[in-house]
């Protein structure tokens, strides 16, 4: 059903056949990486304590692959990517912002308060 | 859209308020100024979690440790059981992504087919849920002890099991030299801990609900640890107590008598695993997220029954299945931050 008094941007995202196994192909290529960052991420998670030394590292290593998932289903699986791009930028700044606020928060400022709870105390 | 920047389009159209300057259609639009915004209470909610946690540090519990039992296979699997969950919500959203793709090629078939998958996949995670929750609630076998200098400590290992209560003092109901034994899996253990947490035992004797008194045979623990997660006088936090030592300190405050020396599983008011803000964060984000997938269900199901009647095709675009998808795939994405922050880190 066309209406003719506005613009159906609904009919564009149609496509061919061909063009259907391709995006197939990249959306099964896109769930194989996602499984093995899960599955890496909770080997790591389970052999390595959080009180060995290298744990700041595993730490920042779980958030950047979080952050490449993330990417993943938000540019690939809700078609972000292929959106016009103010649309795109729209969206992703304020998520970005937002996701770096998380990780200074969590990984800085609270260590920080805690650290001068711990030495001045109540 | 690019096509429509080769159409022509009369000023009637464009002044008239009918173009979208992100060519996208207004619902999708708005399913996504809707993702934003909720994305920003879980932010917020996150945002709260990650500098509670980091604030407290050692004394948090770790989420490895904590996560680590499978449904019937018992613990020692880390992680494993939310790495699966993370997986089915993966599955589904990959599910969900092919449905939009048959949409788009007017594969009415396909939509189906892939649609109920999704649901599928969404009441398994629901349920896992429910199982993880169930899980939290009752907590383990140990609890966390209150230790003789004041420090609290979890335990780990495995509960050596509860053989019998031999009666040593007559109550109302069993008599001196009965030998009371399991009537169902797990009663005498909900007696004992209830009993631990009222106070009621003293050096191995059990006191029952009917007064009479009892000796507790139980085989021996295995493998038993304790790890201090709160200070004490000789005690500190991180500190890991083992072998006999860990064993009589632990059955030094279970004998003692005093009520509330052990925590069982989590409440709204306290839990065995940390501090008690640990509970409000667990219980608030995860049945945040889990309210989120319930709903998505339910849009889904909406969705397939139209789908199912035709509805969309008629139209001539599967537009609704991507409104749904882009909410469906939001909740995976929450999931994973959730996974990271709370269960990783």
């Amino acid at each position: 059903m066309e209406r003719d008094d506005i613009i159906e941007y609904s009919l564009d995202v149609h496509h061919s056949e061909e063009e259907g196994v391709k995006m197939r192909k990249s959306i099964w290529r896109v769930t194989g990486l996602l499984t093995i960052i899960t599955i890496v991420e909770v080997a790591v998670g389970s052999l390595i304590k959080q009180s060995s030394s290298i744990w700041p590292v595993v730490k920042w290593g779980f958030i950047a692959l979080t952050l490449v998932k993330a990417a993943y289903i938000v540019l690939n699986f809700m078609h972000l990517g292929h959106e016009k791009k103010s649309l795109k930028y729209v969206i992703l700044i304020p998520y970005i912002i937002f996701i770096l606020y998380l990780i200074f928060i969590a990984l800085t400022e609270s260590i920080a308060v805690g650290a001068a709870w711990e030495k001045y105390g109540v | 859209m690019a096509e429509h920047a080769a159409k022509q389009i009369d000023t009637k159209t464009i002044w008239g308020g009918k173009i979208s300057p992100f060519s996208t259609s207004y619902g999708k639009l708005m399913m996504w100024f809707f993702l934003v915004s909720d994305a920003l209470t879980f932010g917020g909610l996150l945002v709260s979690y990650g500098f509670t946690r980091f604030n407290a540090q050692d004394a948090w519990p770790i989420g490895e440790e904590t996560f680590n039992s499978l449904p019937f296979l018992g613990h020692g699997y880390p992680l494993i059981y939310v790495a699966l969950m993370t997986f089915i919500l993966i599955v589904s959203s990959v599910t969900m992504v092919l449905a939009v793709e048959a949409g788009h090629r007017m594969d009415r078939n396909g939509v189906t087919k892939w649609l109920i998958a999704t649901i599928i996949g969404g009441f398994f995670f629901v349920g896992s849920q429910a199982w993880e929750w169930s899980h939290f609630i009752h907590g383990s076998d140990f609890g966390k002890v209150e230790l003789a200098d004041g420090s609290q400590a979890i335990v780990k290992g495995h509960f050596g099991k509860l053989q019998n209560f031999t009666v040593i003092e007559a109550g109302k109901h069993h008599k001196k030299g009965e030998v009371i034994k399991d009537k169902f899996e797990g009663d005498l253990m909900h007696q004992f801990q209830h009993a631990v947490e009222k106070g009621h035992i003293e050096n191995g004797v059990i006191r029952l609900h009917d007064g009479s008194l009892a000796k507790v045979n139980k085989a021996a623990d295995e493998h038993m640890f304790l790890v201090i997660k709160k200070n004490g006088k000789t005690h500190k936090i991180g500190q890991k107590i083992e072998g006999a030592k860990a064993s009589e300190m632990y059955y030094e405050s279970i004998n003692s008598g005093e009520p509330h020396k052990v925590i069982y599983g989590a409440n709204l008011k306290q839990n065995e695993y940390g501090p008690q803000q640990y509970g409000h964060f667990f219980f608030f984000i995860t049945g945040f997220h889990g309210f989120h997938v319930f709903s998505g269900v339910v849009f889904n199901i909406i969705i397939l029954l139209g789908v199912l009647k035709g509805t969309y095709h008629k139209r001539g675009h599967y537009e609704m299945v991507e409104k749904t998808g882009l909410y469906w795939h939001f909740v995976d994405l929450v999931w994973v931050f959730v996974f990271t922050f709370f269960y990783l880190v």
